[in-house]
This record gives structure tokens, sequence and C-alpha cells, in this order.
């Protein structure tokens, strides 16, 4: 048989030796998440008294149902349990599931490795078949330990299952649009992008859908994250919308297949156009600067657009809240514009944390740059370490700079739009400015990570994530308060809002001119490593 | 350089390695895969710093003056990478002007030897074109000091001869070149000086005459009479005889009373090869296997 298909089982090994150790880490992860998420609630809140209480105060909490989504029955111990793992965790699972996938497509042809492949007796839709074979057990293998999980901890066997094939569902969905991205760039680092705006927008549409109880929820139904709620495991176990991330399944998997037979080994859909003869570059910051363009420009659109939305329904917030139990709490704070401050400190603590990923990956260049042996070319020149580094981390800290400045901006134009009150423009962009250290914080402990252990640079991300874990999770699993405060973005200030602790942004700054300082102390003293 | 050590975690890349370039000469510098080659030009920039040793290059001190002396020489690397979204003709730009500038008359004759269209993207540049990028980068800057590692590996033979042509040329103009090289042809027909490494040290260096001196000549003869006992010549190995013809190996200092029995024979003919660097380069490592 010479189909196109020829080779696949061979490529689909291929790619379970390289991840032997990635997937399993991650399916554990999400696993564990999903057992922990469980017994902890159970914990917690061990009658159905506390249960309604507590499911009540998130559904009254907008900034909450913003970030998870609704609780549909609060009398449910397992919807209740699941809060934090459908829509956030559903995008985070997306995330892996796309990489995996340009992992194993685009990235590799890219490297020229499909070529060495493609020369072998392999059809040419072999690799993308592989890669969404592979990516395709990955996402049942989830679901389905997932599931064991949540029955582990206790929880329905109905439900947990209908939890766990929501999960399969959507991370199929993500992995679907991951191979059309691939097939339609030229590039790993592109289709990467393609896929994160995808999940991002999904989870948007879903986060506005929620809130506006009477206007937008068709939205929600326009997102496969969005679908992973309305599937409503533990509160009325709907299996009938599964049909919906496995239908779009269905239909961009061909697409991804009927691109890749149109098109050569390489390209993508829109071809390489010539380029300058000569060229105007001619420092290590104007070449960090045109390498780190591309991503800013992109994040600066989708940064300004996630916060202008964002800001324009914070608004609405205190209107949303029907709960009688809430208007002590509303008085509390401060009356509805302290609610709305508060809703807006929380968004405006999400972008902060969102926009830190950007100057970890602006500032990873360091590392990928030197792996590559570009650092090679430039440090043989009459170029100085010290400013080359110096120019990949200086525009990483301007780049978070500037797209909290993006962010502040759009939350309060949207924000001052929605009331018509042009003064909330400044206050909100000032609160959104006293983010940054934080996301400083993160840019210099990569460059110090690089500096001592350059082959360890991508371990920032774990620190990355368990910051936001130990944010998000840290009060429900009891960790220790010292614990918490080793996250940067626990000592950003809750702004606006009436009395916010400023000197953590000093503190932050201090700490993150030490740990850029060191680093590139440490990258001077070291050898390249390759 | 002098007791050059460099290690990777167990693997020792360079030990004890000395090595000494003359100003003005084109010195090749030989070995297999894994000899240390590119360790040794890496340390010489600066790249990696040396465990033990002293290295003094242009009169500085690499690590230390790293900056300094990258505006007195450049360098082809031997794993040519490229940034995939910039064009060819950036790229050259660019590391130019990070060394301090580049001439561009000398940029264009070079694009124009070399058949380069600079105008496209690196990620398109096939394995030849991107070795011709990083080589028009490397020579269109005045420099002092070239340090060449496998410059010419992907080229076709034609863009090779323009390459031999060029450093031809710039051999009369002072520049020092330090090609490392595994291609035997490429630096018999241009080095002045050769050194041979091995296991991370250098075993030989000397002019190609010196170490041509150190090896044995193949000498073919025909006689009338063969005469008895050329075998047990001093310096003479490898007696093979046909008929009338003689064929052997011989060390210089043999070679007289070689003659000198050949003229007793009534020799006819007689044709003498010397040794090719290809002859020294595999005995030297022959001689390392058991």
């Amino acid at each position: 048989m010479t189909g196109e298909l020829t080779g696949t089982a061979g490529l689909v090994r291929l790619a379970l030796r390289r991840d032997r150790w990635l997937v399993p880490a991650w399916v554990g992860l999400f696993a564990a998440m999903a057992a922990f998420s469980a017994s902890a609630t159970i914990d917690l809140y061990p009658d159905q008294a506390s249960r309604i209480e507590a499911a009540n105060t998130i559904n009254s909490s907008a900034s909450v149902v913003a970030l998870y989504g609704p609780i549909y029955d609060p009398t449910s111990l397992g919807a209740l349990s699941i809060t934090k793992l459908t829509a956030v965790y559903a995008a985070l699972m997306s995330i892996l599931m796309v990489m995996l996938v340009v992992r194993h497509t685009r990235a590799e042809e890219e490297a020229g490795r499909l070529e060495l492949v493609g020369a072998g007796v392999v059809g040419r839709a072999a690799p993308l078949a592989a890669a969404l074979l592979m990516v395709g057990g990955v996402s049942c293998l989830l679901g389905l330990l997932s599931a064991a999980a949540l029955m582990g901890a206790g929880l329905p066997v109905g439900g947990s299952f209908l939890f766990g094939a929501g999960w399969t569902a959507t991370g199929l969905c993500f992995a679907a649009v991951a191979a059309v991205a691939a097939q339609a760039t030229t590039g790993g680092r592109a289709a990467n992008g393609w896929g994160f705006m995808v999940i991002a927008l999904a989870y948007m549409a879903r986060a506005i859908g929620d809130l506006a109880e009477a206007g937008p929820g068709w939205l929600s139904w326009l997102s496969p994250i969005g679908w992973n709620q309305q599937i409503r495991a533990f509160a009325g176990d709907r299996w009938s919308v599964l049909v919906l991330p496995l239908a779009a399944t269905a239909l961009l998997v061909p697409a991804a297949f009927a691109l890749r037979r149109r098109r050569d080994l390489g390209s993508g859909l829109l071809a390489d156009r010539p380029g300058p003869a000569v060229g105007r570059l001619s420092s290590s910051f104007g070449l960090a600067w045109r390498l780190q363009r591309p991503m800013l420009l992109a994040w600066t659109a989708g940064s300004a657009v996630m916060a202008l939305m964002m800001g324009a329904i914070a608004h609405n917030v205190a209107g949303l809240l029907n709960s009688p139990g809430m208007a002590k709490i509303i008085q509390q704070l401060g009356g509805a514009q302290g609610l709305t401050d508060a809703f807006l400190a929380a968004e405006l603590g999400l972008v902060g944390t969102i926009i830190a990923a950007y100057g970890i990956s602006a500032v990873t260049r360091l590392r990928t740059e030197e792996s590559a042996g570009h650092t090679e070319a430039v440090l043989a020149t009459a170029a100085a370490r010290i400013g080359w580094a110096t120019s990949h981390w200086l525009l990483a800290l301007a780049g978070v700079a500037w797209l909290l400045l993006v962010a502040g901006v759009a939350t309060g134009l949207g924000h001052a739009l929605a009331v018509g009150d042009s003064s909330q423009v400044l206050p909100i962009t000032v609160a959104a400015l006293t983010r940054i250290p934080a996301a400083w914080v993160l840019v210099g402990l990569v460059v110090t990570v690089w500096g001592v252990w350059p082959h360890a640079t991508a371990g920032v991300w774990g620190a990355y994530a368990a910051f936001i874990f130990v944010g998000e999770f840290g009060q429900l699993w009891g960790v220790p308060r010292w614990a918490m405060d080793f996250s940067p973005f626990a000592h950003s200030p809750v702004l606006p809002g009436p009395d916010a602790e400023l000197s953590g942004i000093v503190w932050l700054t201090l700490i993150a001119g030490a740990l850029l300082a060191g680093g590139s102390a440490a990258f001077r003293h070291r050898d390249l490593a390759g | 350089m002098v007791g050059l050590v460099k290690t990777f975690g167990r693997t020792k890349a360079l030990n004890e390695l000395n090595l000494s370039v003359a100003q003005g000469e084109v010195h090749g510098f030989l070995g297999p895969n894994g000899a240390g080659k590119t360790t040794t030009l890496r340390l010489l920039l600066g790249l990696l710093r040396a465990d033990a040793g002293s290295i003094r290059v242009l009169g500085g001190e690499p690590w230390r003056d790293a900056v300094d002396l990258h505006r007195r020489l450049a360098y082809v690397p031997g794993d040519v990478a490229l940034w995939p979204t910039l064009t060819g003709g950036e790229v050259i730009d660019l590391l130019g002007r990070l060394r301090g500038g580049l001439e561009p008359q000398r940029r264009a004759s070079l694009i124009e030897r070399f058949e380069l269209d600079p105008t496209k993207k690196c990620r398109a540049y096939s394995k030849g074109n991107r070795q011709k990028v990083a080589l028009v980068a490397a020579l269109a800057s005045d420099v002092e000091l070239l340090l060449l590692d496998e410059p010419t590996s992907g080229l076709d033979p034609l863009m090779e001869a323009q390459f031999r042509q060029y450093v031809n040329e710039v051999r009369g103009d002072g520049h020092t070149v330090l090609l490392s090289s595994h291609i035997l042809s490429e630096v018999e027909a241009l080095c002045d000086r050769v050194s041979i490494i091995r296991d991370g040290a250098v075993v030989e260096s000397g002019t190609m005459a010196e170490l041509r001196h150190l090896a044995r000549t193949t000498v073919t003869a025909e006689l009338a009479t063969m005469p008895e006992g050329l075998a047990k010549l001093p310096g003479v190995h490898e007696v093979v005889v046909q008929g009338q013809r003689i064929t052997a190996s011989v060390e210089p200092s043999g070679m007289a009373q070689l003659m000198a029995a050949l003229g007793a024979g009534g020799v006819t003919a007689v044709t003498s090869a010397p040794p090719t660097l290809e002859e020294l380069f595999l005995r030297h490592y022959q001689k390392a296997q058991p």
C-alpha cells in the first residue's frame, strides 16, 4: 500500500517516543488537578447548606463568573468541585493540545526534519495524521483519567464521565484548530500563535456570554469552551451538547488534510515574497527589536481588544447581582462603585498575569537564539555579550510595560464609554501600570536561570504555572501564607480601590533589577551553550 | 595557544593543545570529526572559556578582550544558523555592521562572485546558499584574521574554486587565515602551514614541505638487472618486485643509497611520488589504531 497515510503508525511511535516524559507529566498534572479540586471541595463544604452558600457567592460575583463561569446547580457538590476545571483548566489543557499538534507538524517541517522523514516510505498526510492520532489519544486518556479522578474523590459516575468526555471533546476540537493553523502558516511559532488566539477568543466569548444573562448569552454558544460549560456535568448532564465540539472537529480535520494536499512541503497558504537585498539593521538592539516586534504587535492587538471588552462590561457587575445576601457585601465594599472597582482590580490582575507570559516568552529568546546558534554568529562580531543580552531583556521589560499601558487605557476607555465618564481612564490606567513590576520579576527570573543554567530556562514556565496555581488554589488547598507570598503577583497593589498597599511595587522592582543584574553577570562568565 | 584544556562534563574536548599561527599565513587546521577543531575556534573567539592554558589572538586575550578582537577578525561557523525571517542581504549587513562596518564594494563583488540572491529569506536558502551568506558576511569586512570552520561545506565545485581564488587573492595583503577543514585537497592547495589535531591535541605541525619530509616517498623504477638486497637498505620499506619493475616506499634518509643502488642496476625509468596530504593524514590516524 502506498497511500497518503503510509507510515502513520511509525510516526505515531516516534511522537510518543519524543514526548514520553512531557505527555505523562501534563496528563498527570491535569488529572491530579481534577482529583485535588474535587477532594478539597468535599472537605471544605461538608454539608448541603455550606455548598449552596458557596455556589451562590460564586454566581453573584461577576469577576468569578467571568473567570470560571457560573454554577448551574447550586445544590450539586460535583458542579461546585469542577468550577475551575470547566473553563480555565479546559483552556490550559487546550493550550497543551495545540502545542502538541504544532510540535509534531509545522515545527518539524520548519526544522527540516519532515524532509528527512518524508523521503522515507511515508505518505504526504501521514505526519499530520500521526500528530492528530497521538493528540486524540492523549485527549481520550486525559478524559478517562480525569473522570476516574473525580469518581475516586466520591463524585457520581455519570457526571464524572461526562466531565471527562467534555475535556476530551474540547481537546480534540482545539487539536483540529491547531492542525488547520499548522497548514496555513509557515512557522511553528505562528501556528501556535493562531491556536492560542482562538483559545483566547473562545475563552473571552464565553466570559461575556456568561456575564450577560439577559444579553449576548449566545456568545457562550459560539465558543468551544462555552460548550464545555454547557455540558453541565453534575448539573443536568447534557450529553447531547458534546455533539458541538465533535462536529467542529469533524469539519476542521478534513479541512486540514485538504490544505495539506494542496500545498508543498515547507510552504503555507501565503508564499514568501522577496525581501530587501540591503539590510538596515546595525546593532544587537535593532536585531532584538526586529525579532520581538511581530509577537509584540500581535499581543498589543489582543490585549487592547480583551481589555476594551472587559472594561465595557465592568459596570454591569453591580446590576447582575440579584442575590439578597450580597447587599451587605456590596455595602462593605463601598456600594456599587466599590464592587465595580473590585471587578476591575480582579480583571487587571488577570491581565497582568497574562501579560507576564508575554514577558517570559519574549525574554526566552535569549535562550532560543543561543541554542539555534544565532548568538554565536552575533558574538563572533564586535557585539558585546552584555549589550546583546541587555537588548533582549530591556525590550521584554518595555514590551510588558507597553502592553499593560495599552490594556489599562483600553480598559479605562471601555469603562468610560460604558458609563459616560471620561475621568475613569486615568485611574484605571494607573492601576494597570502598577501591575508591571510583578511581571518584570518573572522576566528577571528567566534571565537569572538562563544566565546560570541555560538548559533550564524553559523551567521558568513551571514557576509561572506554580504562581498561578498557588494564587488560584492556595486558599482552597490551605497552602501556608509564606508559600503563597513567593508569587510576585501576590504583591501587586489591588487597584482601583480605596486602600491599596503600594510598597509592593518598590520591592518587586528592586527584586526584578537584582535578578536581571545577577543573570546578566552570570552569562558574562559562562560558555555559550548549544 | 599553549597547553589548552577544555572539558565538557566528562568529555575532554581539548587536551593540552598547542597551536601557533604566524601573521600573514594561511594555516590549515586538519582533523576528523570530533577532534576538537570547532572547540578550538570557539575558544579563539572567546565564546568558550578554557579550563587551563593560555591563548593570545592578535595580541589580546580572547575571553577578556572579545569585543575589541572581534573588530579585527571575522568568523564563518561550521554550522551556519541564520534568522529564518531575515533576508540574506540583511544578515550580511547586520553581521558586518556589528563587526564595525563592511565595505559595500567588496560586499557587492562577493555577492556577484558567489552568485547569491540576497533578497531571499534565510529559511528559503539551501545549505550551500546559507554557507554563501555566512562567507560573504565574513569576507566583506576588511579584517586581519579570518577564522573559517569548514567554509566550503555544501558549496558546489565552482563556488569552491571561487573561494580558493579569493583566499589566494587576500593572502598577499597581510591577512591571516585559520582554515579548519577535513577536505585535504583544499588545505593542500591553499595552506602555507598545516596543523593536524587528534583527540584534542595537535600531533603534527609544519609547512607542507616539512610534513612531507617526515613521510616516505613512493619510488617506482624499471631496471635492467635486479640488484640483490634492496629491501635491506636502511630507510627503504615495502619493496615489491614484479619482473623488471620495483616499487618501494623510502624515507628521506634512505633516498641517496637507494638511488645509488638503482643506478648500479641500470635503471631505465624512475618515477617518484611525494606523499600527498591524504597519505600523511591517514598515516597519522591509522597509527592510532591498535
